[in-house]
């Protein structure tokens, strides 16, 4: 390997353009005769539109068109759609309620658009937007799933009887009941996982431009897969045939999820631009980002495990409603049953578990898929059900997780996932030592010297990433396939470029993936391009999420690479008139091995696009591509403890230590995965400690600006102290698991588990604020 | 941002004639307050008079048994002054504690005091302290200052120009942030006067904005101690009860931060 290949913690090639502010994002999209549109958004979260009146911003000077619900569904746009059909226990499809991009009769939620303003500027569109008048008649609203569950609640959709839009079941809930009747201890816990806002950095915007003599479109769009959204918007939204859509995810500037689905926005954005034959930009602010973009979590959960005399888990029962919000976000069934109950093994031997998810509509922002996406509510129940186990069994809470720890691999669990290798004993084991587990009662009774409560707290978490095997989630009910693509093009200078259906929005993509070619042909990455994010440029491909890209994006370029390479050494063989088995690549170069006789990598190239001397039969040119589907998801796993203190007096928690020991197979950029874990685990945090997206009862936002919703600070984070220990994946010839969730998904446990630990006190929703924590300490 | 008009003013005399001379006319100090305000459009002056660059309204000076903070200063100068370190270091503390860098760089105690936000964190140090508002047409005792949320006794039109502190014996501020918006939950300073007498004003807490708190006035009067408060009941009615602190963990922070306010004043 070269200094650049695997392995290398190479600093980031596109952080130069990122630091000096020469980034080119959407909204730095300016096109000639461009408008700009701003949105009329409800301010009821629940109400009849009876009438909307124009007239009089239409006068206003720059005033290009004010636009509305009953004329995007009169044109014939098709209404937003959820791509994973999710069947309940009585065999009943998913009840889905109409989502047209503005409503033309009812709005849902505080923040659903019912108009747009286009004008000559974002100001005019601002001003003109406050001359629109909109009668609404409020109507009941609902905003939590236990009061929507209830008789008599306000019901928002006609298709969704009592709000529920599935009631669905996964694993043998005989088999649990029978471990249940035979255990020696059961333990119960309540739990809501809170409901949170991702806060990209870079809010979402959109530019649509359509031409009218080509009668085509082009949207510049804050997405994480460019292709699904011309697939969605072609196939579902009737924009316009695929071929005449170009959509373009330029830099963006984070995603967590919350830019996987295609909002109305863009779809807006589009249609008026074709019904105004003019440009369109619309950029969000940031309290459109906490009104519209898909939230996170939000579960009510009720859980039972049952233990036998050695304290082995025999079983797990669970029972959990999901706050969908107001309409079903693209990938929001998916996310509470195949992404959260296929993980509830966590990483124990649970020979029986039974779930059930009721999945609810409430007058909110839709939920949707958010970093981990299902897999952090299961490890923060399954982590935290150990933790109370171990209380109520008194026995040292990392010994219980040792006694129930998986060893064997392949591990089918009883809920679908069959996990391909791991060695979580390691993992705790080091994790343990790194923090000194065996010392801490000495450093407990210190603290408490000091009128200080300390705690410590273990999450043991495991994920499943590389989404997916296309055929296995096609039987599940998806909608599309989860391979990934790439092309590998050797110019005839020798130098090249990666094209790859992921999209990088902060990954490092375009320094990771350039690796593999530096490792592969030796080459430095400053001769490798990585082109992403335009589907006229790029073949269709799936984007990025759910830990795929490394594991399922980078194994699509090393299957490309490897028909690129074979094709090389055929010229290389031919040039140097040797065998082809002979051929070695070393630091650029084709060498036949065991002689000084080489040719390099420029000089194939143009031999290849010269195509004076190849051998019989080849065709010209050097580039290939491949399509990769995974055999099985990835299980990226590991050991985060936390150590902590709080102060009784005020409930604020202090960290003392966060370590973390993580198995993600092999590490392509060790630098970039030690960001990725960091950003997780501070996102991980924040839902432990301080952020919350909060609703009053009458579905009014009252976290909707960065005044009232606690966004994870650098001051309220520790200093993370990272290790791996590592099993490589055998799904994927590169080993590699995915590191992007990890953090989010194991963390927050690890600290409510110390924070518990703290105040001997088991009972503590997230986010544990300094006020709850202190009602806690001194609850009767 | 709705259209305005804006002036850079050179003296205060001139920013108040310009005043005068506007329909709905606006001062702007640090623009920390009103800036996001008239962003979000929630403000619209036909007039901004900019007071930052009056030479006049800009330095922190002590002398005697005062210490003068003139109304432009930025809470950044404040915190890294001398002569507030030096003359009451519990005001000097309490600047460094506001809002983040460039919030301090910008944001000035005049603004801070004429927009009285019951989370402001000068407010309390102003009340406890017995400082004096001096404007372009009177001085104001701090007693008669503070009206209420977002209230003072300011006219129209009225320029703050300085605010002078008596130097106490003692003086310490103790602030528990807000965890979203780093304002005071609730925050408390203490204060014993060179006569022996004791004020402490909390901030961030009450439904009226900053309040003086007698009960823990007459424990620290009779024994200035931390643990003299420790007998306090602080009742819970009155005070602000939200997301981040109900009313009764805000009356125990009341408690827990004028402890931690007497430690720090020592
Ligand atoms: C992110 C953020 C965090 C913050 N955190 C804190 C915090 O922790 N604690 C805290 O106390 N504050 C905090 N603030 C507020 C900050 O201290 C502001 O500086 C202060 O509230 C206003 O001061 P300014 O100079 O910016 O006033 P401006 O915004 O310019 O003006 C505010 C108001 O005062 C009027 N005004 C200004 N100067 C005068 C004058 N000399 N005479 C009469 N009227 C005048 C203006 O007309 C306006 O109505 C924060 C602000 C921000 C944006």
């Amino acid at each position: 390997m070269g200094v650049e290949g695997i392995g290398a913690s190479v600093v980031r090639k596109e952080d130069k353009r990122f630091i000096t502010g020469k980034g080119r994002y959407v909204d730095d999209v300016k096109l000639p005769g461009m408008t700009y549109a701003h949105f009329i958004r409800s301010p009821h979260a629940h109400a009849k539109v009876k009438g909307i009146d124009a007239s009089a911003a239409l006068k206003l000077p720059g005033v290009v068109a004010v636009l509305n619900g009953k004329q995007i569904v009169d044109d014939k746009v098709g209404n937003l759609i959820c791509g994973w059909a999710i069947t309940s226990k009585d065999g009943s499809p998913m009840k889905m309620g109409a989502w047209p991009a503005m409503a033309p009769e009812t709005v849902r939620f505080v923040g659903q658009a019912v108009a747009v303003v286009i004008a000559e500027s974002k100001n005019l569109a601002r001003d003109a937007a406050e001359a629109v008048v909109v009668d609404y008649e409020e109507l009941p609203a609902v905003a939590n799933v236990t009061d929507a569950i209830k008789a008599g609640a306000p019901q928002l959709h006609p298709e969704a009887p009592g709000n529920q839009i599935y009631d669905w079941v996964i694993g043998d809930e005989n088999a649990v009941n029978d471990a249940f009747s035979k255990a020696a201890n059961v333990v119960k816990l309540d739990l809501t996982n809170n409901r949170l806002a991702p806060n990209p950095m870079e809010p979402r915007s959109a530019v649509a431009d359509y031409n009218e003599a080509e009668e085509h479109f082009t949207l510049y769009t804050t997405s994480q897969n460019p292709h699904v959204a011309r697939l969605v918007l072609s196939a579902f939204y009737n924009i316009a045939p695929e071929h005449k859509l170009r959509v373009i995810a330029p830099d963006v500037g984070g995603g967590f999820g919350s830019k996987i689905y295609i909002y109305p926005e863009e779809m807006v954005a589009l249609w008026a631009s074709k019904k105004t034959g003019r440009p369109v930009k619309w950029t969000g602010d940031r309290t459109e980002a906490f009104l519209t973009d898909a939230h996170g979590r939000d579960h009510v959960t009720h859980a039972e495990m049952a233990f036998d005399a050695n304290n082995k888990i025999t079983g797990l029962k669970v029972k959990t409603y999901a706050n969908f919000g107001a309409y079903m976000s693209l990938f929001s069934s998916a996310v509470p049953t195949y992404l959260y109950a296929t993980l509830l093994s966590g990483q124990y031997d649970i020979p029986a578990i039974h779930a059930e998810v009721i999945a609810v509509y409430t007058n909110t922002t839709p939920v949707d898929a958010y970093r981990g996406a299902g897999r952090p509510e299961a490890s923060y129940l399954v982590e935290r059900m150990m933790e109370t186990a171990a209380r109520q069994l008194n026995v040292d809470p990392a010994a219980l997780r040792k006694t129930n720890f998986i060893t064997q691999f392949p591990h089918q669990t009883p809920v679908i996932m069959a996990y391909d290798t791991g060695d979580f004993n390691a993992s705790l084991d080091a994790a343990m030592k790194a923090i000194d587990y065996a010392g801490f009662a000495g450093r407990k009774a210190q603290a408490k010297a000091q009128g200080k409560l300390r705690g410590i707290g273990v999450s043991c978490y495991i994920e499943a990433c590389g989404i997916a095997p296309s055929k296995a989630v096609g039987s599940l009910g998806a909608g599309v396939g989860l391979w990934e693509s790439a092309e590998v093009r050797v110019n005839p200078v020798g130098t090249i470029e990666v094209l790859t259906g992921s999209h990088s929005h902060g990954q490092g993509h375009e320094t990771a993936f350039a690796q593999l070619i530096s490792e592969r042909l030796g080459v430095p990455i400053s001769q490798v391009s990585i082109v992403h994010g335009d589907t006229d440029k790029v073949q269709f491909g799936m984007g990025t999420y759910g830990s795929r890209s490394a594991a399922v994006g980078l194994t699509a370029i090393l299957k490309a690479m490897e028909k690129v390479e074979s094709k090389a050494k055929k010229i290389a063989a031919h040039q140097l008139e040797a065998s082809e088995a002979d051929i070695v690549i070393e630091n650029g170069e084709f060498k036949v091995t065991g002689t000084d006789k080489s040719i390099a990598l420029p000089m194939v190239a143009l031999a290849a696009y010269t195509a004076h001397n190849l051998p019989d039969g080849m065709e010209p040119g050097l580039k290939e591509s491949a399509f990769y589907d995974p055999s099985n998801f990835t299980f990226p796993a590991g050991a985060y403890i936390c150590e902590l203190e709080v102060d009784p007096a005020t409930g604020k928690t202090s960290f003392v230590n966060f370590v973390a020991a993580d198995d993600f197979g092999r590490l392509i950029n060790p630098m970039i995965v030690e960001g990725q874990v960091h950003g997780g685990l501070a996102q991980g945090i924040g839902q432990a400690l301080l952020e919350h997206a909060v609703y009053d009862a009458n579905g009014q936002p009252i976290t909707a600006s960065f005044m009232d919703y606690t966004m994870p600070r650098a001051d309220d984070l520790p200093s993370f102290k990272l290790s791996h220990t590592t099993t490589l994946c055998p799904g994927n010839p590169l080993g590699i698991k995915g590191c992007g969730e990890a953090g989010a998904i194991g963390a927050s446990a690890a600290v409510i588990n110390a924070i518990t630990d703290a105040i001997g006190k088991n009972n503590l929703e997230m986010p544990a604020t300094p006020d709850r924590v202190w009602r806690t300490i001194h609850a009767a | 941002m709705y259209q305005t008009t804006y002036h850079r003013a050179s003296s205060v005399d001139e920013a108040a004639a310009l005043f005068a001379k506007g329909s709905e006319a606006k001062y702007l100090s640090g623009g920390q307050t009103l800036l996001p305000v008239m962003k979000q459009r929630l403000a619209s002056p036909s007039d901004v008079i900019d007071l930052a660059k009056i030479k006049e309204l800009i330095g922190v000076d002590a002398s005697g048994d005062t210490l003068t903070i003139k109304a432009a200063t930025p809470h950044y100068d404040v915190a890294t002054s001398d002569a507030a370190m030096k003359a009451i270091p519990a005001v000097a503390y309490l600047a460094s504690l506001i809002g983040d860098p460039a919030v301090r760089y910008r944001g000035t105690i005049g603004g801070s005091l004429a927009n009285n936000d019951p989370a402001a964190d000068y407010p309390a140090a102003v009340l406890a302290l017995g400082a004096t508002i001096k404007t372009n047409k009177r001085s104001i005792a701090a007693d008669d200052y503070f009206k209420g949320l977002f209230a003072t006794a300011l006219e129209d039109g009225e320029i703050i120009t300085a605010v002078s502190f008596p130097v106490p014996a003692k003086a310490g501020y103790a602030k528990f942030p807000h965890p979203a918006s780093r304002f005071a939950l609730t925050g408390v300073f203490v204060a014993q006067t060179k006569s022996g007498d004791v004020r402490v004003a909390v901030t961030g807490a009450s439904q009226s904005g900053v309040m003086r708190v007698g009960a823990i006035e007459a424990a620290l009067k009779a024994n200035w101690a931390a643990s003299s408060i420790d007998g306090v009941t602080i009742p819970a009615s009155g005070l602000l009860s939200d997301l981040h602190g109900s009313s009764d963990y805000r009356a125990n922070l009341i408690k827990v931060m004028a402890q931690r306010a007497v430690a720090a004043a020592g």
